[in-house]
């Protein structure tokens, strides 16, 4: 059965890594937003199996969004990916305290998206 | 010879002997030649359990004789054959084993070469999805940030007016914060100048950025020209050094980031000028 990943990211270059990453995984359905509302907006049409986000984005940050989305029914166990430019040790911990499930820090391989979002999702 | 004849007369003795007769005769031949026959019986059989104990002897001493011992014998032998067996799968094992990390090894440069390949499509796809000249230099941005980890740089394009650099596009500072650079002045003027990728990974170590002391200078290159420059002060704080794809990426902006944002440029001014030419025809047309 397919599983639903999105992807809130506003670089259309890390989104496409991403998804070029994503694909070695196999069969899942990838949605993409620009932004945190974006992508808030994605999770109240839809119910997903992971989600990947940003941090620094407009309109909503991606840390908002992390809290946003524990607050939702159903996506209180939903795996939660933060990827982001910030390594302090300070945003780390705080994206743990909102739900977050894992802390990836840019530049990415997409070798190490891969083998991250399989554990997850296993 | 009858019992009667061997029985000795009372009164008589061995220094008295009575001749025999010619029948006693042959029966002492006859039993003569019957204890000959018995002897060499004796001596045969002797002869042949001699021979007997000898090769029994011999079969004591090379362990094969009895059973228990011909079967420690085979036991041993089968021990020794599957010891033989036993090294030449070890042997194997191990070759296997070799295989096995050299298979790995392989599939790990593999694996970051296709790694690399993405990150330099990724990069490519995108520097040439847009003839838009300010989402070309946002594109370029996204790539040194994303894919190369770098926290404060520049993108310069070359003024024949002035014959300098000026920065048109930056991350990590305002992009009017960064000086002009006189072509062939500097570390980052020589290195436009001469048209030659610069890394220096010595100052990766400086506590500090310094916009006068660059990383790394990436000369954006069409053909022979050279059109601006990509300017390296600082990585991001998790990216100690560049790596071998962060070559290959530099190598690719030169000439992609070129070409794209000569496109995009020409571009948007000849739809600018385009623009400006309907507007006159319109005004001519109509008056």
């Amino acid at each position: 059965m397919s599983r639903n990943v999105l992807i809130v990211e506003d670089s259309p270059t890390m989104r496409q890594l991403l998804i070029m990453a994503l694909r070695k995984i196999g069969d899942l359905t990838i949605d993409e937003a620009g932004d945190g509302i974006a992508g808030l907006q994605k999770i109240r049409e839809k119910v997903y199996d992971l989600v990947i986000t940003d941090i620094n984005m407009p309109m909503m940050d991606g840390l908002k969004l992390v809290s946003l989305i524990r607050q939702d029914e159903r996506h209180r166990d939903t795996p939660v990916v933060v990827i982001t430019t910030e390594s302090g040790e300070e945003d780390r911990n705080r994206a743990f305290r909102l739900g977050a499930n894992a802390y990836i820090t840019k530049p990415v391989r997409a070798a190490q998206v891969t083998r991250k979002i399989r554990e997850l999702l296993d | 010879m009858n019992s009667e004849e061997q029985t000795r007369a009372p009164g008589t003795s061995d220094a008295d002997p009575q001749p025999l007769d010619e029948g006693a005769a042959e029966d002492f031949l006859r039993m003569f030649n019957r204890g000959a026959d018995f002897l060499r019986e004796v001596i045969q059989e002797n002869q042949r359990l001699r021979y007997r104990l000898a090769s029994v002897e011999s079969q004591l001493e090379s362990g094969a004789g009895a059973p228990a011992d011909d079967r420690v014998a085979f036991l041993e032998k089968e021990l020794s054959s599957w010891k033989e067996k036993y090294n030449s799968l070890l042997s194997r094992i191990e070759e296997v084993e070799e295989e096995n990390r050299d298979f790995l090894q392989r599939y790990m440069e593999v694996e970051e070469e296709n790694n690399n390949l993405a990150n330099l499509y990724i990069a490519s796809y995108q520097l040439h999805s847009t003839l838009n000249f300010d989402e070309v230099l946002q594109i370029i941005l996204e790539i040194v940030i994303n894919l190369i980890g770098a926290e404060l740089f520049a993108v310069y394009l070359y003024e024949s007016k002035s014959d300098s650099l000026q920065a048109v596009a930056s991350e990590g500072l305002d992009t009017d914060k960064f000086p002009k650079v006189k072509l062939g002045e500097g570390d980052i003027g020589q290195a436009v100048a001469g048209a030659e990728m610069a890394l220096f990974e010595d100052r990766l170590a400086l506590p500090e950025a310094d916009l006068e002391q660059p990383l790394a200078v990436i000369p954006l290159q069409i053909k022979d020209d050279t059109i601006g420059a990509i300017v390296i002060f600082r990585l991001l704080q998790q990216k100690p050094r560049f790596l071998d794809v962060d070559r290959e990426l530099f190598h690719l902006l030169a000439g992609h980031a070129a070409t794209a944002v000569f496109a995009s440029r020409l571009y948007t001014e000849s739809e600018r000028k385009l623009s400006t030419m309907q507007g006159f025809i319109d005004l001519l047309t109509k008056s």
